[in-house]
């Protein structure tokens, strides 16, 4: 199955590959015409407004919202016909986890080594399933609080639970939802080390968020979703020099539904005007 | 109780009671995760039109009921899983006319009386065939391998569908096939504790076992013990003080409940004593985070301005060496 060899990267087909793609709901779609190839050791920040389609792109990648048109590749293989899901890491959107039966943090993490058994098979738990959970809660530092009930620790900690599920699987790349909204400061500056412990390993990321300054230095590279489109796909410095472009998204507002931004229409694009909100705020 | 082991269909009864107790939990612990606790109830009503099906052409009730809590099942979980707000108008439609269309039926059937209902209703193990009996228990088997088997699977779903899809599990099989098992548990379980009341068997052991139990493994062992207990124990007091099985066994499952909730609570208030939070800081401990670590007992205090902090749960507790150990109560602080 496994096509890539991580010792010819130039050989390697890239880990991602969206040409000309949609994603939705039926026969709505909110992502249109996307645009994107993520490499083997990457770190790409998704950036974008409330409602732009950001999470529906990732969600689409992981087969959560229906693929509408255009290719996705996973790994040099048509999404269709991927089977091999524990290459892919997936961070889920979520605020809180489920506190209605008690669930230790490392029987979550465990949920992540699932990929890797057939569910028509009894399960036995291999020493190398209870290491490899070990080490996942290693890397997001819960290693004391392994066996911790997850609805006693803080949103910041559960959200590291998240990541490490998704480390669990030994994943090639680790997709994220907003991995760092929501939590205090505090917190988001010990997930922000987590995630640039990841990078210094090598570990491709895709991270959907808002809050750029809290990956500053982790990231490589930095595509903007606005109104469903790709708007910008750049490098991080390419991006500081027209940060005033682009509403990296941290807050709310609607969208101009048919606004098909590219980065040349942008740059010459002219003041927003009274009644655009944008326009409002930027002044 | 040797008086009890020498009646035949009483053997019978407990050997029931034991697979019923163990079924129950096992299954009931999915649906308390997904926050369905009373589908089970919905399945029980659907049952008893099969029931009653049964009972009015002379086929064995048992088949019908299964068949009727099976097509319940499948049905519940399509509905579910089109996601609509009218999906859960459409289960209470199909509940309350499976349970009106039972008492409507068995009523016009000539061979059954109120009694007969009653039993199905509320469980009397005691007047149960012995042919219903062995069906009932090679299907409680079929339920409890089925279970342990798919248990990894169905954490993982009803903990997170969205992860579970994610990661290509079939989560729709798996929904459908908790739904089959709770099915044929309602069923199973229909002699034994009742149509009206299994869903209590399989819902009140895991809340007791929430309170006893410190991860989804262990909570899952106490809620099949409190279900043994409660089932067995139920058949035991039933035979003596001549009550229906059911209602027993419901009622002393929730005598355990009440124990154990008063017994964890009067724990938790002995231990808010002893357990002194840490000043709250922002600061996460760990094996290159600067603070001095001493391994202690099975875990790592960190010396943080003098004094040691511990991890616990979300936060860090004060662990002063002294009172620790040597429990003195007024020692230095």
């Amino acid at each position: 199955m496994t096509t890539a060899s991580p010792a010819e990267p130039t050989a390697a087909p890239p880990i991602l590959r969206l040409r000309q793609a949609s994603f939705g709901y039926t026969d709505q779609p909110v992502v249109q015409g996307a645009d994107l190839t993520v490499r083997a050791g990457e770190v790409v920040a998704v950036l974008g407004p409330n409602g732009s389609g950001k999470s529906t792109l990732v969600r689409g990648l992981m087969g959560l919202t229906t693929h509408l048109g255009g290719e996705v590749e996973l790994f040099g293989v048509p999404r269709a016909e991927f089977h091999d899901f524990a290459r892919l890491g997936y961070v889920p959107q979520r605020h809180t986890l489920s506190a209605s039966v008690r669930a230790t943090a490392a029987e979550i993490v465990a949920v992540g080594r699932l990929a890797h058994h057939h569910w028509w098979r009894p399960l036995l738990r291999s020493a190398r399933d209870t290491e490899i959970v070990e080490r996942a809660l290693e890397v997001v530092g819960l290693s004391e609080r392994a066996a911790a009930d997850v609805s006693t620790l803080s949103g910041g900690q559960q959200r590291r639970v998240l990541i490490a599920r998704a480390l669990a699987s030994d994943p090639d790349i680790l997709v994220m939802d907003e991995p760092t909204a929501g939590i205090d400061a505090a917190n988001q500056h010990v997930l922000a080390e987590v995630l640039s412990r990841l990078a210094r390993r090598g570990t491709t990321m895709v991270i959907v968020t808002h809050e750029l300054a809290a990956l500053a230095g982790i990231v490589t590279r930095i595509v903007v979703i606005q109104s469903g489109h790709v708007a910008f796909d750049g490098t991080p410095d390419a991006f500081a020099s027209r940060a005033g472009d682009f509403d990296a998204g941290a807050h709310d507002h609607h969208d101009d539904d048919d606004n098909r931004l590219t980065p040349t229409a942008l740059a010459a694009a002219p003041a927003a005007g009274p009644l655009d909100p944008k326009g409002v705020r930027r002044s | 109780m040797t008086e009890l082991l020498s009646l035949d269909f009483m053997r019978q009864a407990l050997l029931a009671a034991v697979l019923v107790g163990i079924a129950a939990p096992l299954v009931g612990v999915f649906l308390v995760q997904r926050r369905l606790s009373l589908i089970g109830d919905g399945m029980g009503h659907v049952a008893l039109a099969g029931v009653a099906v049964g009972v009015l052409t002379g086929h064995a009730p048992v088949l019908t009921a299964l068949l009727a809590a099976v097509a319940a099942a499948v049905a519940i979980e399509l509905i579910r899983g089109r996601g609509r707000t009218s999906g859960d108008v459409a289960l209470a439609v199909m509940f309350y006319g499976g349970i009106a269309a039972g008492v409507v039926i068995i009523a016009k059937s000539p061979s059954s009386s109120p009694a007969n209902l009653t039993a199905y209703l509320f469980g009397a193990i005691t007047t149960a065939d012995q042919r219903d009996l062995w069906v009932f228990a090679g299907l409680a088997v079929v339920v409890l391998l089925t279970t342990w088997v798919l248990r990894p699977w169905l954490f993982a779903v009803a903990n997170d569908e969205e992860y579970a899809r994610a990661g290509g599990l079939p989560v729709t099989g798996l929904n459908i096939a908790l739904a089959v098992l709770t099915a044929v548990t309602v069923v199973v379980s229909m002699r034994v504790v009742g149509l009206l009341l299994i869903s209590a068997l399989m819902i009140i052991p895991n809340a007791t076992a929430q309170l006893l139990g410190r991860s989804f493994r262990a909570s899952v062992r106490w809620a099949v013990l409190v279900g043994v207990v409660s089932s067995v124990g139920g058949v035991v007091a039933s035979f003596y003080a001549e009550t229906p099985s059911g209602g027993t066994i419901v009622l002393l499952a929730i005598a355990l409940f009440v124990v154990a909730a008063s017994a964890s609570a009067a724990i938790a208030k002995a231990r808010a004593h002893q357990h002194r939070r840490a000043e709250r800081h922002d600061h996460e401990h760990g094996p290159d985070c600067g603070h001095a670590a001493i391994e202690h007992h099975d875990h790592v205090d960190y010396v943080h301005d003098g004094h040691r902090h511990a991890a616990h749960e979300g936060h860090y507790d004060e662990h002063d060496p002294a009172r620790h150990e040597a429990r003195k109560e007024n020692a230095q602080p």
